[in-house]
């Protein structure tokens, strides 16, 4: 029994950084229709910012995560200035082209920058915890935690701001929104921006769980890809739901079935739905 | 009389060549079209008119097989089409052109009308690795049936052209004869005039009038009152989704419930006035 | 027949010039061995026309029907791995295993399609994304069958090759070079082929509007189908070729990083032409290769040259001559009727 809720924990903490990560390409999907696949790449570089401003400057955690997440979303706000804003009438295939080589610079410029190995992040609040008899790390308990009012904060701020109200309203229905004279214009910037934040936010939370390497980005991206598919692109409340069932699915598959397949399990997960609900979940409403 | 009209195509004018029974389909939980049931006659012009939103366009979706209805069956020289692929409702004899010029800019306007042709053609992707005779037959079948379309539209001089190059009026004349490459018995031609200035419509209505004296049947959608009440020989009145009315010009145009939904809805009491004098003013065509 | 895709107004003359060209650049690219080229241009040679068959298979989907595939070079991977395992594990001829690994590829692709063409758009390219890796990891993870991560090793050249190559004079690299050249040929004659068929016109208006396509008879689901056969194909027909070349696999050349290579290349060359696929891989290879400096770092610059090509020049090198050619009969044609008038 401890085991398992041992392992519900892991599965929670990774859920709640899986969540965090799905919830800004979801977002940017619902209103740019954009798949971002330099999404995993946001991730990555906020990892790597959060690094060098915990190594290189010396400050602490908590700087490290907010000074990592707005330079990530003035880099995301940046890139959808000058590449998707402008290609938003092209092919839907020529966005995601040009995400792909952005990917590519990312990871490139970052080993350039800070080398091939991996990075480790010390965990802010060492040690663990016992609740109720489970062993926990404090850090998977800052990461459920800070996940969760991450989550809240975005609720708030899509259901009670007049931007956050407007992004939803554009990630239902593009033309109504701009019929309504949203000033769809500045949207797509403010949701990538977003995307960026919440993205090197969730990379800072499990970066001292994980080690930070280049390649992290990509693992990643398939993975939130695989959730936002699930739950049906675009959709908010799939991509929470989405990122736990997957997070609770390698957990448990890697424990009761193999290690060494808990990465396929995921993408299985997702072939099986999308052949049986190619809508994914969750289908937006139309 | 379900017999005379099966197969051969040339059906003696004013017998039944489709069908629709209790036709109906959702979206969500709304009603886009309801219980129509109605018929189109052999070799004659029918009109779907009514106002904004009446749910002309999706009826037409319906009867070419763009959508699945939820309710009712589609009847069409005799066979049950309902459950029909879009493209298996064009190999059966019905071919349609968009509301706006949907058709292929970048490729030439004998290309175009090719693409109309397919579905009349067998050879696939082995024929073409091994170069058949299939495949040579069928491409000069497809070449033959282009231009054959292409002089009927009136545009075979321009085969080599882009058809991007078309005029507006030359673009609608290029998605007829991509429609009439498929040999269809019945046209259906979605707000043919939209777009098009006066003297670009007289000289499209008189190629309809041709084709029909040709022994084509056609059914349009149109929004131009004066256009329908002198072209059409029958008329089909939709209304919230509802058939309110079906007849000839003259009958339909003094129908109260016809004129009340017209005025009902402002945005179009205009038009209906238009076609009140339309009516009036002339006699009604033989 | 070797039109130029794209290019329909083409007359019988063009047709003939554009046979002519291919012609002329596949007879250049046989005399090369003959000059006594060092191994390592042959090497280049044969690494460029790999590629360049990978890219054509991934043209097909992408530049002919409009449909971004991702999961290119798992068949790419499952075409190699195949040939590898028959042939050093249940000791088959290359001969042999290599049409069965094609044919396994053609069979896989229509299973794929089966399932992911039931998604559109964006969808497919993340499903088939996500099936890519699944290949990938499948290769990396399955030891008993593919040796896991420690590759396969050892496998040997095509029964024959080294004798055939000695017997007329040279070196084993140049039989290798010369088998990726006739393989190269016979990708282009079936993609050409392919393209201007009433097939081939089938998928570029499923690529001009699915829905529009649909309307006008054609039907979508089967073309699509044959048409990620015929991608799939390709990219075990590529596979063979690379396993017997280089002699040993690894599941790294499944995965996307490779799909995304060869998605640059064909951008480079030209989506949607027949050149471009040749032309793409020819360039950037070469380029990456001689630039020694650029290896480690090669997408710092390969990147954003990605996105500037998609932003700016989404046809590629060869969609840029072909441009600049229809300018140049434009005018002429224009020039002629007003010679004409006066």
């Amino acid at each position: 029994m401890s085991t398992f809720l041992q392992q519900l924990f892991n599965a929670l903490a990774l859920g709640g950084v899986y969540a965090l990560v799905a919830l800004g390409l979801t977002l940017v999907y619902g209103v740019m229709r954009v798949p971002n696949f330099a999404h995993g790449g946001l991730y990555m570089l906020g990892a790597y910012l959060s690094y060098a401003v915990l190594t290189g400057l010396g400050w602490g955690y908590v700087p490290a995560l907010l000074i990592s997440a707005v330079g990530v979303a003035l880099l995301a706000a940046f890139m959808e200035r000058v590449i998707f804003y402008p290609m938003r009438n092209a092919p839907h295939v020529h966005p995601m082209i040009a995400a792909i080589g952005v990917l590519f610079f990312l990871e490139a410029a970052v080993q350039l920058v800070w080398g091939p190995d991996f990075k480790q992040i010390t965990e802010p609040v060492p040690g663990i915890v016992n609740v109720g008899g489970v062993i926990v790390t404090w850090q998977r308990l800052l990461v459920i935690a800070a996940s969760v009012v991450v989550m809240l904060g975005l609720n708030y701020f899509l259901k009670r701001t007049l931007t956050g109200a407007t992004i939803e309203a554009m990630s239902q229905n593009r033309e109504g929104a701009r019929l309504v004279g949203v000033n769809t214009n500045r949207v797509g910037m403010m949701t990538f921006a977003i995307s960026g934040a919440l993205a090197a936010a969730a990379a800072t939370l499990i970066a001292p769980i994980i080690s930070v390497s280049p390649s992290m980005g990509e693992v990643m991206n398939l993975k939130v890809f695989a959730i936002i598919i699930l739950g049906g692109m675009g959709s908010v409340p799939g991509a929470i739901v989405g990122a736990f069932l997957l997070a609770l699915a390698e957990v448990f598959g890697g424990y009761y079935i193999s290690l060494d397949f808990s990465d396929v399990i995921g993408f299985a997960m997702l072939v099986i739905v999308l052949a049986l609900k190619p809508q994914g979940l969750f289908k937006r409403g139309t | 009389m379900l017999d005379s009209s099966v197969g051969t195509g040339s059906n003696s004018v004013g017998t039944e060549l489709l069908r629709v029974e209790g036709l109906g389909i959702r979206f969500g939980g709304l009603h886009a079209v309801k219980d129509v049931t109605a018929t189109i006659p052999a070799g004659q012009i029918t009109a779907i008119i009514g106002p904004n939103g009446a749910g002309k366009s999706t009826f037409f979706n319906l009867i070419s097989g763009f959508y699945k209805p939820t309710t009712g069956r589609i009847i069409f020289g005799g066979e049950d089409i309902t459950r029909l692929k879009t493209h298996e409702v064009v190999a059966s004899g019905m071919a349609r052109t968009f509301q706006t010029t949907t058709i292929y800019k970048e490729l030439s306007v004998l290309e175009n009308a090719m693409i109309g042709h397919r579905v009349r053609t067998r050879a696939g992707l082995l024929d073409a690795l091994l170069r058949t005779g299939r495949e040579r037959k069928d491409e000069q079948e497809s070449r033959d049936a282009a231009l054959t379309a292409l002089t009927r539209v009136g545009i075979a001089a321009h085969a080599g052209r882009p058809a991007g190059a078309m005029t507006q009026e030359g673009q609608k004349r290029v998605g007829i004869a991509m429609a009439l490459a498929s040999n269809p018995k019945l046209l259906l031609l979605d707000e043919p005039a939209a777009g098009m200035n006066p003297e670009e419509t007289v000289s499209l209505m008189a190629l309809i009038r041709e084709l029909v004296a040709g022994g084509l049947t056609v059914t349009l959608v149109e929004h131009k009152m004066s256009l329908v009440m002198s072209l059409a020989d029958h008329i089909l009145v939709l209304h919230h989704g509802q058939k309110i009315s079906e007849g000839v010009p003259a009958q339909v145009s003094r129908d109260p419930a016809v004129i009340e939904a017209y005025l009902g809805s402002h945005a179009h009491g205009g038009q209906m006035g238009q076609a009140t004098v339309a009516a009036t003013g002339e006699a009604p065509h033989a | 027949m070797l039109s130029n895709a794209g290019a329909n107004s083409a007359g019988a003359a063009r047709f003939k010039l554009g046979t002519w060209g291919w012609v002329a650049v596949f007879v250049l690219a046989a005399l090369v061995p003959l000059f006594g080229p060092s191994g390592y241009l042959l090497d280049i040679g044969v690494n460029i026309m790999i590629y360049a068959m990978l890219a054509y298979g991934m043209n097909v989907l992408l530049g002919y029907t409009g449909q971004l595939p991702l999961a290119h070079a798992g068949f790419f991977g499952i075409g190699a791995y195949t040939v590898g395992i028959l042939t050093l594990k249940a000791g088959w001829s290359f001969w042999l295993a290599w049409p069965v690994a094609v044919a396994l590829c053609a069979v896989l692709g229509l299973l794929l399609g089966l399932v992911a063409f039931r998604t559109k758009g964006d969808a497919f390219s993340i499903f088939t994304l996500g099936v890519g890796v699944i290949i990938m990891l499948v290769i990396n993870k399955w030891d008993a069958l593919t040796g896991g991560n420690e590759g396969l090793n050892g496998i040997n050249p095509p029964a024959g090759l080294e004798a055939l190559s000695k017997g007329v004079g040279l070196k084993l690299s140049a039989g290798f070079y010369y088998l990726a050249l006739i393989a190269l040929i016979l990708t282009v004659l079936a993609v050409a082929r392919a393209r201007g068929s009433v097939f081939g016109r089938s998928l570029i208006a499923i690529r001009g509007g699915e829905d529009l396509a649909r309307s006008a008879g054609i039907d979508v689901f089967t073309h699509k189908l044959r048409a990620m056969m015929l991608s799939t194909a390709i990219a075990g027909f590529a596979g063979g070729v690379y396993a017997v070349y280089v002699g040993f696999l690894g599941s790294a050349s499944a995965g996307p990083a490779m799909t995304f290579t060869v998605l640059l290349y064909l951008l480079a060359g030209g989506l949607g032409t027949l050149a471009g696929p040749l032309i793409g891989p020819a360039l950037l290879y070469t380029l990456t290769q001689s630039l020694k400096g650029l290896q480690d770092y090669q997408y710092i610059v390969f990147g954003p040259l990605l996105v500037l090509l998609i932003m700016f020049a989404p046809q590629g090198l060869a969609g840029l001559w072909m441009k600049a050619q229809a300018r140049r009969e434009l005018a002429a044609v224009t020039g002629k009727k007003g010679a004409e008038r006066a």
